[in-house]
């Protein structure tokens, strides 16, 4: 049987004291207010410490199990602290009158009752599931169309591929500026040049700056889920697309036959994946009109957030509005809709696979 | 035998390629034209190559990297630094965590695991505001700035970047047999040294996967920084800047696509020379998460 040295036991319990006593007196410190430019150095010096000696410490029974806390705990606390914490506390805010730096009192589902009386948010709502449900359908249809093109004979296909894909590359806000001087300064040159007469960028009209929204993410995002459809495509086997040449299949039978039926995994996955990212939508939002654009009569209501969606209605209200409380509960709302999508998405196209 | 296509509809197809290859890059052709241009010419016609040159490029650019609200420098070296750790870290602890919870088979690995999948659903939106709030009492208690700082935010990456991190690390590490360890453990291999020396290396591949995935994440994430950092702060990522010096400087496109051309070549530089793998990344990324 090995033996540990009584150095390496001075130090492995050496460390764990002092590193408990620096980082326990690093907190109440903290609770005294005192010394505010050292007790994080203490706090952080402390559980190096600690975590050092508990490294040493000596055992070969356990050894394995501090390996197996010293491994996850970094990850863990970093997730707990921005992932679930925030999560519950936010859930929480959303049912007082939380106003960003301190809550004064519970008020049950007040916000809640006042978010779906705010015509605007309910336009958001609208319009951020019409947005959805458009790129649904135009990003697979462009990305699959995009993907059997670059699945054929042509020349060049390497860089077709890259070029496609560029797009993605590019942040949001880059983007969406970029659009911006393209449909104000570029795309009204040349409309004007043909109709003959002076006509104004679409971003102006909010019918036309939903439909630039959807131009402009198209555009980004196409050319990523094409490449997880050639990825697909891919992997249907070569010997079963012989075969139905053999029997006289034509190329029309073969895509609705065989290509699709066979690539239905990669379907679901496309599909969340721009449901996901579509419904999360803010960036471009933000940068292409920052949610303006009026709407002349909804429910009677006249409304000058035309193309806000949801993330970016509760960034404003929250940021913008300095309305907090309300903000998370709409943020509350979105994750709840989004969690609810998301899995009977998944549940219905994982059912049809099986189907078929 | 092959079905031969035609060579008629194999030229219809390149046709469209090439034109879906222009339509996709033409906006890149105006930022760059538009860019080596005075405001006067691009109102006149942005899409000619009249008052082209690269005298204007370089005014431009000169006019944006030394504008105070831009300040393309000390942006870029942020979104550098902020990255770089952020990606350095989650390899390292996301592995390192990947790993233990793979190797016990027990209940809190598996409900550390589950959690952390279900937590991949969590839109950011939900978190952002308390997020924000929490991080600055913490800050103020402990003493240590959170928002505003480097540190903060990479240590936000962490905790946002470190679910999907796992979960892919997770499916790979599964791959690898377990008497591999097993023998190096017979050999007198502590944990540790097995994790070091055996395992990390092997993890090279979806190591490229999961850094490709965070890194096109977190270089162009806007909303995180802008909430942390803030638009009027010293510590400035490059999206948050190019929005900061925009929401300054209304309508003067020449030094606007000056700087989203200065955001967008490092990117471009790094897509020429990693393309493959940038492209296998994002599509590995995609099918197993």
């Amino acid at each position: 049987m090995r033996e540990f040295s009584t150095g390496r036991k001075i130090t492995s319990f050496g460390l764990m004291g002092l590193g408990a006593i620096l980082s326990v007196g690093g907190l109440v410190l903290a609770i005294m207010k005192l010394l505010d430019n050292f007790r994080g150095a203490m706090i952080i010096g402390g559980v190096v410490m600690f975590f050092v000696g508990l490294y040493l410490f000596p055992t070969f029974k356990h050894h394995r199990s501090i390996v197996n806390v010293i491994f996850l705990f970094p990850l863990l606390f970093a997730f707990a602290v921005t992932v679930i914490v925030p999560l519950v506390l936010g859930i929480g805010y959303s049912f007082t009158d939380w106003d960003g730096i301190r809550v004064r009192g519970f008020i049950g589902l007040e916000n809640y009752i006042r978010m779906f009386k705010q015509p605007g948010f309910l336009w958001s709502v609208l319009i951020t599931v019409l947005f959805v449900v458009f790129n649904i359908i135009l990003v697979n249809l462009v990305a699959f169309l995009l993907a059997l093109l670059c699945t054929s004979k042509i020349k060049g296909l390497g860089f077709f591929r890259a070029a496609y894909f560029l797009p993605n590359l590019i942040g949001g806000i880059v983007l969406g500026y970029i659009w911006q001087f393209i449909f104000s300064n570029v795309v009204t040159k040349i409309t004007t040049a043909i109709m003959q007469e002076q006509t104004y960028s679409m971003l102006s009209e909010t019918k036309t700056a939903f439909i630039g929204i959807v131009i402009v993410y198209v555009w980004q995002y196409a050319g990523y889920i094409m490449l997880i459809y050639i990825t697909g495509l891919n992997t249907i086997p070569g010997d079963v697309l012989e075969a139905s040449a053999i029997d006289g299949a034509s190329p029309t039978q073969t895509l609705f036959n065989i290509k699709i039926p066979m690539i239905a995994p990669t379907i679901t996955i496309c599909t969340f994946l721009t449901l996901t990212s579509a419904f999360k939508q803010f960036d471009v939002n933000l940068a292409l009109t920052n949610g303006t654009g009026s709407v002349q009569n909804f429910f009677g209501n006249y409304l000058t957030n035309g193309t806000q969606m949801l993330a970016l209605n509760i960034y404003n209200t929250a940021v913008i509005n300095d309305e907090y409380a309300l903000g998370q509960a709409k943020a509350v709302f979105f994750f709840i809709v989004l969690a609810i999508v998301s899995i009977v998405q998944v549940r219905v196209s994982n059912k049809r696979e099986v189907e078929l | 035998m092959k079905r031969k296509e035609k060579l008629p509809s194999l030229i219809l197809k390149m046709i469209i390629a090439v034109l879906v290859a222009v339509y996709v890059l033409f906006p890149f052709f105006l930022v760059v034209i538009n860019s080596c241009k005075q405001t006067a010419d691009i109102t006149a016609n942005p899409i000619s190559f009249n008052g082209v040159s690269f005298i204007n490029l370089f005014t431009n650019l000169k006019d944006v990297i030394n504008n105070t609200h831009f300040r393309f420098w000390f942006a870029f070296f942020f979104s550098v630094i902020i990255t770089l750790l952020s990606l350095v870290l989650l390899a390292l602890l996301g592995s390192m965590a990947a790993w233990v919870i793979c190797r016990n088979k027990k209940r809190w690995s598996t409900v550390i695991y589950f959690t952390f999948i279900a937590s991949m659903i969590i839109p950011f939106q939900v978190v952002m505001l308390p997020l924000i709030s929490t991080f600055r009492d913490v800050g103020r208690f402990v003493g240590i700035p959170m928002l505003q700082s480097v540190p903060g935010l990479v240590f936000a990456y962490l905790g946002f970047g470190g679910a999907m991190t796992v979960f892919i690390l997770n499916g790979f590490i599964k791959g690898i047999p377990v008497d591999l360890e097993e023998a190096a453990s017979i050999d007198g291999c502590s944990p540790e040294q097995i994790f070091f020396r055996i395992i990390f290396p092997l993890l090279k591949p979806v190591i490229t996967t999961v850094t490709i995935l965070n890194g096109m994440w977190i270089w162009n994430d806007y909303l995180l920084p802008s909430m942390m950092l803030g638009q009027n702060g010293v510590v400035k990522t490059l999206p948050v800047a190019v929005q900061a010096f925009v929401g300054s400087y209304v309508k003067q496109w020449n030094l606007i696509l000056a700087a989203a051309l200065l955001a967008i070549i490092p990117i471009i530089i790094l897509f020429f020379f990693a393309q493959k793998q940038i492209m296998e990344g994002m599509i590995e990324g995609a099918v197993k998460g």
